[in-house]
């Protein structure tokens, strides 16, 4: 074994100056990301915030497609009733629309539990869903919302809040994902 | 060590994830290709969000270091 490698070792190759690293391997354009925007809940929400301004700041092509409880987020603050029928109006009278106005899935008590969160969020400088909603926008990221949800909601695109994409259907969503966006449901 | 000519700074102390990030991709935005930016954060995650950022975008960290609890990043935009 010995006399094997020491012979080995004269004709070993010089060693060669570093190979540059290719261009391309810094320039692999990361993958565009699809988050699908379901929930309405405080945390839900402020989870997706997180993503998409994250999303955004690494590079990606984001868009967020926001459908069911997820487009209360998108309503704006200052909306009170939206809707263009009774029900449709009640539903928003029973919960209030707009992303400063989300409730918790646990722990509301009657808004003590977001009043809380938010006192803690600033305490530790953690950016609000809205704050980070702002940021994601200027960022590129693409909101879309759900037109079956509008239509089922009442809501019209002027209750929406600005700078938000032509509302689409599942069939784009499907055709995002067909083409390798990476999905997160939320 | 060499001394690179900081173009621009942005303080990140105390902000939480994902603050110092976000915030920074602002401010390359508004910069132009090979210039320098020094971050300063305190974010504990930082240090492994920085080294995700940076091989995601291509920005180069060209200085890092820690001081106090302070961490400082120099990154070189692409």
């Amino acid at each position: 074994m010995t006399i094997t490698m020491e012979r080995q070792a004269p004709e070993m190759v010089p060693a060669a100056a570093p190979l540059p690293v290719p261009e391309h391997e810094h320039e692999a354009k990361p993958r565009d990301i699809l988050i699908i925007n379901y929930s309405g809940e405080l945390e839900k929400t402020w989870a997706t915030m997180i993503l998409a301004s994250t999303a955004g700041a690494m590079g990606s092509k984001t868009r967020v497609f926001v459908t069911f409880w997820g487009l209360q987020n998108f309503v704006k603050d200052d909306r009170r009733i939206t809707g263009q029928n009774v029900m449709q109006k009640m539903m928003s009278f029973m919960q209030r629309p707009g992303i400063s106005h989300r409730k918790l899935s646990k722990m509301n008590f009657l808004g003590m539990g977001p009043w809380m969160m938010g006192r803690l969020a600033k305490q530790y400088n953690v950016a609000s869903p809205r704050e980070l909603l702002e940021a994601a926008q200027a960022m590129g990221v693409e909101f879309i919302p759900c037109q079956m949800t509008m239509d089922m909601f009442g809501l019209t695109r002027d209750d929406l809040i600005d700078g938000m994409a032509e509302p689409v259907g599942a069939a784009t969503v499907i055709g995002l994902l067909q083409d390798g966006d990476a999905p997160l449901f939320i | 060590m060499t001394t690179n000519t900081i173009d621009r700074q942005l303080d990140a102390k105390g902000l939480a994830c994902p603050l110092p990030i976000v915030k920074t991709a602002q401010s390359m935005k508004e910069m132009v290709s090979g210039q320098l930016l020094e971050v300063l954060a305190t974010d504990r995650g930082s240090v492994k969000d920085f080294a995700a950022w940076s091989k995601s975008t291509g920005n180069e960290i060209v200085e890092q270091t820690t001081d106090g609890g302070v961490f400082r990043f120099v990154l070189r935009k692409k």
